[in-house]
């Protein structure tokens, strides 16, 4: 009974810092040297960790599917299935992964750490309000650099499929660009798109929550941290599901 | 003022956390220009009446009023008004570890748009007053525990809010920086008439705030004067706390003299 009442009051305190941020959004100040400098610190700083994610998620794929399609003599559409695999599931998924354990951590951490030592509270003190002075421009900037991250990972790792394909599988990489050509259309784009976007909010929303819901010390910031990347993974993993479904349904099969 | 006596009035506040009682039907006023100080044992919430009087807790019962202001009820946007009349020292200085001390100084004025030319004076005036100016670069790592007490009393003051609040700023330093703190805050009281709580438990505190005063000489010069048999000052007053409920509300004279064992035993 105890746990369900936790876990209801944890939503509801989500809810309403989520719906604080949105109302702060229509409301002066806006921090905008704060969101530049958040895309910089969690977008840009993210970047080499999902250019070799990309890289050698791309070339593994390619490696491991073009076996199987060798099977069927179809071997030339092993770029279509990279991309295909890339836009729809594992650029968005893998690249967002990737921010819940090096970003939201550290979104985690470091609000966290500014809550223990009062820092938190100064600010309040000295008249500025939190959630749009901290929450709100890691929010933006995750919503704005997960998807941008997510297609520089898809580009990077149909490269990697493509390097694969040529100098280990021998295809042509006119063969494989053409193939992998096909795969992109703008309702698959879109779709890519959409994921990342929600799982950049949800990265950002968690991180900040277990960071200013810290308790105890230094050992909670500890917790926090963990609790924050345990919990994004976990709901990128499950909201990916039901976005599939939504976008298999609405973009793709129209 | 307009008739008002208090800078800060709490009437009969109280709170619980988790069924704890922190403060019980907690009643005092803080007159203009003076220095109350709250003391008590830990965990007999003593932070939490500063907490109580920025705002940044509610209580469960009972008014708060800041300079006649009953703000008890007042939404997070109004309260940030009424912050800016308000400065506040935390404990450990509680200094943005992101930002030198020159920024964590500037910090209020940069949020309220104060252009940059003016905030270089402003911010050097301040961080004069606490002797600091040399430190302007450095980030708070590279503080020492009683350098980053005033820089956060330097951030308090920016704004010359005529409420500062104390959250032990004492706690854990050597006599002799102890000491430059309280002169500060004598100076801050006798110069500057700012009302103020300042919560502690070091006796050394009490006895420089209780019986000290600043003036200036002839020449403009400060000078530390000592309370004598022709003079007591009014001008600081004393609370103890314990498990709630305020025991003594008066003088470092009738502190002194009172006759309850707990404060007996909290002065010995």
């Amino acid at each position: 009974m105890k746990f369900i009442l936790n876990a209801i009051y944890q939503i509801q305190e989500l809810a309403l810092l989520t719906w604080r941020v949105v109302r702060g959004l229509f409301r002066p100040p806006l921090y905008g040297r704060e969101i530049l400098m958040q895309m910089d610190v969690l977008g840009v700083g993210s970047l080499t960790i999902i250019l070799l994610t990309g890289f050698f998620t791309g070339g593994v794929l390619a490696l491991n599917s073009a076996n199987t399609l060798q099977k069927f003599g179809v071997q030339s559409v092993t770029g279509e299935l990279v991309a295909t695999s890339l836009i729809r599931e594992l650029g968005p998924v893998l690249t967002c992964l990737m921010l819940a354990g090096r970003v939201g951590s550290g979104i985690a951490a470091e609000l966290g750490s500014m809550l223990v030592s009062e820092q938190i509270d100064a600010m309040r003190a000295l008249g500025t309000d939190p959630i749009k002075k901290l929450v709100t421009p890691r929010i933006i900037a995750l919503v704005t650099m997960a998807p941008t991250l997510t297609v520089i990972c898809d580009l990077v790792g149909t490269m990697g499929g493509m390097l694969v394909s040529t100098t280990m599988l021998h295809q042509p990489s006119s063969t494989y660009l053409a193939s992998a050509k096909r795969a992109v259309d703008y309702n698959e784009i879109i779709g890519g798109l959409i994921k990342p976007t929600v799982f950049g909010f949800i990265i950002a929303i968690i991180g900040c929550y277990s960071g200013l819901s810290t308790r105890g010390g230094t050992v909670g910031v500890g917790r926090s941290t963990t609790r924050s990347v345990v919990v994004s993974s976990i709901l990128i993993i499950a909201v990916d599901f039901l976005l599939s479904k939504m976008i298999i349904s609405v973009l793709l099969e129209s | 003022m307009s008739g008002n006596h208090y800078a800060i009035e709490f009437q009969g506040v109280s709170l619980a956390f988790d069924g704890n009682v922190i403060l019980n039907r907690v009643s005092f006023g803080v007159r203009y220009g003076e220095a109350k100080i709250v003391m008590g044992g830990s965990g007999t919430g003593k932070s939490t009446l500063l907490r109580l009087t920025l705002g940044l807790i509610k209580p469960d019962e009972g008014r708060i009023l800041i300079d006649g202001e009953d703000i008890t009820d007042y939404s997070e946007e109004k309260m940030m008004e009424v912050r800016g009349k308000v400065g506040m020292v935390f404990q450990e200085g509680a200094l943005f570890d992101s930002l030198s001390v020159y920024d964590n100084v500037a910090y209020r004025l940069r949020e309220t748009r104060v252009a940059e030319s003016e905030i270089g004076s402003i911010v050097m005036r301040m961080l004069r007053f606490v002797d600091l100016e040399d430190a302007a670069g450095k980030m708070p790592n590279e503080l020492s525990g009683g350098m980053r007490r005033r820089v956060g009393i330097a951030r308090a003051l920016v704004g010359n809010p005529k409420i500062i609040l104390y959250d032990e700023p004492t706690a854990g330093l050597d006599p002799i920086t102890a000491r430059t703190i309280c002169e500060l805050v004598l100076k801050l009281r006798d110069l500057e008439e700012v009302s103020s709580i300042f919560v502690t438990h070091r006796l050394q505190d009490i006895d420089v705030l209780s019986r000290e005063y600043v003036m200036r000489d002839d020449r403009g010069d400060i000078v530390f004067m000592h309370e004598d048999e022709t003079l007591c000052l009014l001008n600081t007053q004393f609370i103890m706390l314990r498990e709630g409920n305020v025991i003594f509300n008066g003088t470092d004279e009738e502190l002194r003299a009172s006759g309850d064992p707990y404060i007996r035993k909290f002065l010995a």
